[in-house]
């Protein structure tokens, strides 16, 4: 990845905390998906998060919206905790936005529906007010000028801009990144990674899935390593990468560092 | 230099094909005579299609339209085109359409179910083509055009005349200047056409339309603290004990001190098309949101609404639609509070409405089916509640997918409006023609009524298909 300097000034970790997560675990049937997961985000950090496939990492981030369910353990957001009450559900998925991997924009609806439905439907933002919105965002991801345009007929880089600035319409104060880059073109990745520093820059409290190690190095504060439903190793993105603590660490990432 | 090394200097233009792949010397080879087999099966379809033609033009080139009997009618064709000719007697048509078409509905009564029917474009307008004013306009101003000129042709009278006309204009009217205003339209309808069709005092269709009134009052108290689901069964109870226990005595007490009353029309007097369009139109279009609540009853993760939506569909599509009929028409009675007057039509209707929602809840539970497992997560997580995805993202995908298979339901729907006949009710198809033919004048004839009554279904069919591919056309977003 081309080095782009990176603007550090307002990427500050508060006290604050953002999300606890402490004791949670998580079955499929009967497969252990997730074991005992302890961790503290606190607010404006920027956490990337890595592992082989089936390693838990997506199921631990859906955890944190409730896309999936935990059965052990307890979850806080913002304050919030998740539990079955739906109004509590709700109130963290409004604040927590969203990027997948396959973006999962609406097809039926124009780009700057896409991003005005949740404000107007869920804040109930006046639809000029919205659509203002929608459009400084799209700006800000570089295409305003698709707006009126179906996802159908957007690249797959342009798509996942969209999905960014589909969930920053929200003004969510958390964002979970699915592997956003991991269905592109190599020609795309970068401006979608370039979208998520500028976002980082302004201080965005940030979880990312993703094996693109050149954007964990750059941007994140925190680099967790997960294998086997657990958190195996984390640690601040020189020492994880330079320094690698555990065997099973140390074969990830040359692994895909190898080539 | 090695022969791994290769740099393009200069790109490509693009270059028209070769004449042989063009055209229609193309269409011709690829499509008829690609290869022995398919060049002998293609003059095989020439030759049956010219045997067809020879064997049947005749027929329909002789035709009768002014005769007054059967018998008459092949006297006609004999002198006019040989003793051994055969010629189709149009004449029956002529004589009979109405039977056809209103049934034995009263002729100075004539005016309503056409201003219903015209109305039923009025209504279908705004929901057939929600963006296009123009579209809309053009429909209703077509059908205005045309309902002035059947009723000037079957000598209605003025004032009849001059109302009808006078409400399509206004309603055309009301099209251009705020064409979304005709929703309104769209919402009164079922119970203006009720009133309009069957009669009686205009007391009847307000005094229902209150119950529903009662329910969206139900709805606006309860939904905010216990949610939608609880809040339109409490408002669907609540309408119902108003149409059960308040609709009776404030009728009786209002329609007497302001009557207001048409001509009222029993239902045994329905007949032919207007019978197939009441219970086809009708069940159509309670059928499909019927239909959308059970497949999502079906896919819930709730234990008892899905055993009940999947019992109710399970049940009822394997059940022959000639068995709920019969049920309509005779075990219902058993069911109900003796003295009962419980419309043979409206029965029919409600049998009719669920048999088709079970196969349009199939039909749906398929596009939801379809829909990637993402465009529940991507709402989901953008804090859309349950009702919220399923109005905004997952049905307006689902039923784009469905469209041909509710088409379809719809189209099969229409056609089995025929079987009524089983229970007595005069359908166009069997009741109707039946009728005509134990006429003594016609008694013998045969293909003539089949070709005109199918003839119609067709052209109700054909039009409904051409619309789901219009829509289909229009709603095609995706461009891949």
């Amino acid at each position: 990845m081309a080095k782009t300097a990176i603007d550090r000034s307002k990427m500050q970790v508060s006290d604050e905390i953002a999300i606890q997560i402490t004791g949670m675990n998580k079955w499929y049937g009967s497969f252990h998906v997730l074991r005992d997961i302890n961790m503290t985000v606190n607010k404006g950090e920027r956490i990337v998060i890595c592992g082989p496939s089936g390693s838990g990492k997506s199921t631990l981030i859906r955890c944190i919206n409730r896309l999936e369910e935990h059965q052990q353990g307890q979850i806080i957001v913002d304050g919030t905790e998740l539990t079955s009450d739906l109004k509590n559900i709700d109130k963290v998925r409004s604040e927590v936005g969203m990027v997948f991997q396959h973006f999962n924009l609406f097809p039926h609806l124009t780009i700057l529906e896409n991003c005005t439905l949740a404000p107007i439907w869920v804040r109930k933002t006046p639809k000029a007010e919205a659509e203002e919105t929608a459009m400084h965002f799209l700006r800000k991801v570089k295409i305003p000028e698709q707006a009126h345009k179906y996802p159908g007929q957007l690249s797959g880089g342009q798509q996942q801009r969209v999905a960014i600035a589909r969930s920053l319409c929200m003004k969510p104060r958390i964002m979970l990144f699915d592997e956003p880059t991991s269905a592109l073109d190599p020609e795309m990745i970068k401006e979608v990674l370039d979208t998520m520093i500028s976002l980082a820059e302004e201080g965005m409290t940030m979880l990312c899935v993703t094996h693109e190690m050149g954007f964990a190095q750059a941007v994140a504060n925190r680099v967790i390593f997960m294998d086997q439903g657990q958190i195996v190793e984390q640690n601040e993105p020189r020492e994880f990468f330079n320094n690698p603590q555990s065997d099973r660490t140390k074969l990830f990432l040359s692994q895909i560092l190898g080539h | 230099m090695s022969d791994t090394n290769f740099v393009r200097t200069e790109m490509l233009p693009p270059v028209a094909p070769p004449v042989s792949q063009r055209g229609l010397v193309r269409w011709l080879r690829e499509n008829l005579f690609s290869g022995p087999l398919n060049t002998i099966l293609s003059l095989l379809a020439v030759a049956a299609l010219y045997y067809l033609i020879k064997a049947s033009l005749p027929w329909w080139l002789n035709g009768v339209w002014t005769a007054s009997s059967l018998r008459e009618c092949r006297d006609i064709v004999a002198a006019n085109a040989g003793p051994d000719a055969t010629g189709a007697c149009w004449a029956v048509i002529r004589e009979r359409w109405h039977q056809f078409l209103f049934g034995f509905y009263l002729p100075e009564l004539w005016w309503r179910p056409m201003l219903c029917f015209a109305l039923l474009f009025v209504a279908l307008a705004p929901v057939l083509y929600s963006d296009s004013r123009r579209n809309v306009a053009l429909l209703i101003g077509v059908v205005t055009a045309l309902l002035a000129l059947c009723l000037l042709l079957l000598d209605t009278v003025v004032l009849h005349l001059v109302v009808s006309v006078g409400v399509m204009l206004a309603l055309l009217a009301v099209a251009w200047t705020a064409p979304r205003k005709l929703l309104w339209v769209t919402l009164l309808y079922p119970f203006f056409a009720v009133w309009l069709l069957w009669g009686g005092s205009v007391w009847g269709p307000i005094t229902t339309l209150l119950g529903v009134g009662v329910m969206a009052i139900a709805y606006r108290l309860v939904a905010p603290s216990l949610g939608v689901v609880m809040g339109s069964s409490i408002g669907f109870v609540a309408a119902c004990l108003w149409w059960l226990f308040a609709q009776g005595p404030l009728l009786a007490a209002v329609a007497p001190a302001l009557p207001f009353d048409l001509q009222p029309v029993t239902s045994d007097k329905f007949g032919g098309f207007l019978l197939a369009f009441v219970i086809g139109v009708s069940s159509i279009s309670i059928s499909l949101p019927l239909g959308i609540l059970l497949a999502l009853g079906r896919r819930s993760d709730m234990l008892l609404i899905k055993t009940l939506s999947v019992g109710f569909i399970e049940f009822v599509r394997g059940v022959p639609l000639i068995t709920m009929l019969f049920t309509a028409s005779l075990l219902l009675q058993y069911f109900l509070p003796p003295r009962t007057n419980f419309d043979l039509i409206l029965r029919v209707v409600i049998l009719v409405t669920l048999f088709s929602a079970a196969y349009n809840a199939e039909v749906v539970r398929g596009g939801l089916a379809a829909l990637p497992r993402g465009q529940y997560e991507a709402a989901d997580a953008l804090g859309l509640d349950y009702w919220q995805a399923q109005r905004l993202i997952i049905m307006p995908q689902a039923l784009k997918i469905s469209i041909p298979g509710i088409v379809s339901t719809f189209i099969g729907l229409f056609k089995d409006t025929t079987l009524v006949s089983f229970v007595g009710l005069n359908d166009p198809l069997k009741g109707i023609t039946q009728i005509v033919r134990a006429d003594i004048n016609w008694k013998g004839i045969y293909w003539e009524p089949y070709i005109f009554v199918g003839a119609i279904f067709f052209l109700a069919c054909f039009g409904m298909s051409r619309y789901s591919m219009y829509l289909e056309q229009k709603l095609k977003t995706d461009h891949r």
